[in-house]
């Protein structure tokens, strides 16, 4: 739930990375972090497992400038991916203004990240809030692994499993490349905007 | 979905925790949601700590006390405070979705500080 400050006129958006295990939201914020490391200079705070694992979530402030005479503040956020975590995993949901969900776009993950969805539609019904409503993107992660010739799923059989209730848009993406990374946040970003605006109006 | 609050109740909320506790030697104070967002922060002095992550992780912090009070049965555990050598941190629920949180050094007794913020509490209350 974003908070507008009239007095000091800024804005606060929260944006949650979601997906399955290892699918890559953290790499997403890692980039992110690198890329704009001019302006962002808080540190990204992450409560990991000694293996890497989020534990609990990252987070990364993101001043995005003005925007009709308020400061936007983006804070973008990842969830702990693996199963066990669901109980924190749908703390970090609480105020939620929009969603990125990071598929795993290896054969192998194909059912993980089915279930990972529906645990998305499950922890935001938990808030009332309705999946089809909140602004939400979907990125395809790991597509350069494709050059490694290990098995993916294509961008249709993707699209057909995950996202035909949705129709949410879509990226094919490497996170660890850079690929896509910028452009998925940027459209979360103003989906997220829009929906705030129109129903401040 | 969003929230929003103006110059007046701002105002109101700045005053209300700068007179009780900022002028009482509570180093810093801040308002937050439980989304993490923060409503108002106030510092004796410069502002020395990076209190966009510090209110990220109360959020959270909070959220996940809650939670572990639900399993064992109890509503919610009403002293959350975390004691350091210098600096000490404590929290408090202003209300379903609001946290205040104060960060003050050994001069400040906890019970005064306990006090304090139960009187800031039901002031700001009837703000929000
Ligand atoms: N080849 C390749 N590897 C990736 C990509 N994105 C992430 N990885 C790797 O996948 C592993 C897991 O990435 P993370 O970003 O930690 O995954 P996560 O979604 O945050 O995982 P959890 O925190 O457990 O939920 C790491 O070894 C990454 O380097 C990608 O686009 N391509
Ligand atoms: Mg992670």
């Amino acid at each position: 739930m974003a908070f507008i400050n009239q007095k000091k006129k800024e804005v606060q958006v929260k944006i949650v990375y979601y997906g399955p295990g290892r699918g890559g939201k953290t790499t997403n914020l890692e980039y992110i972090h690198r890329k704009f490391s001019e302006r962002i200079k808080a540190e990204m705070v992450t409560i990991k497992t000694q293996g890497d694992r989020t534990l609990f979530f990252d987070f990364l402030p993101f001043n995005i400038g003005k925007i009709k005479g308020y400061d936007i503040k983006i804070q973008l956020y990842t969830v702990p991916g693996q199963v066990k975590y669901n109980a924190t995993r749908a703390l970090v949901l609480r105020g939620v203004d929009g969603i990125v969900f990071v598929a795993d776009a290896m054969v192998v993950r194909k059912d993980k990240n089915i279930s990972a969805l529906d645990n998305l539609q499950e922890n935001l019904n938990m808030f009332n809030t309705d999946i089809y409503k909140i602004p939400l993107v979907m990125q395809y992660n790991k597509m350069d692994l494709a050059k490694q010739g290990i098995p993916l799923l294509s961008y249709n059989t993707l699209e057909e499993s995950l996202n035909c209730k949705f129709k949410a848009p879509a990226f094919k993406a490497s996170a660890l490349k850079g690929i896509n990374v910028v452009q998925t946040m940027k459209k979360i970003i103003h989906m997220t905007l829009i929906s705030l605006q129109k129903e401040f109006k | 979905m969003s929230y929003s609050l103006g110059q007046k109740q701002l105002d109101g909320i700045e005053d209300i925790l700068k007179k009780e506790l900022i002028d009482v030697g509570v180093q810093c104070v801040f308002l937050i949601d439980m989304a993490g967002n923060i409503i108002a922060d106030l510092h004796e002095g410069e502002v020395v700590h990076d209190i966009y992550s510090l209110a990220a992780l109360a959020a959270g912090n909070f959220g996940a006390v809650s939670a572990m009070a639900k399993i064992i049965g109890e509503d919610e555990f009403s002293l959350l405070f975390h004691k350091g050598k210098k600096e000490n941190i404590h929290f408090s629920k202003v209300s379903q979705e609001f946290l205040l949180i104060t960060i003050f050094g050994n001069l400040i007794s906890l019970g005064f500080l306990r006090l304090k913020v139960t009187e800031v509490i039901d002031k700001i209350k009837h703000i929000l």
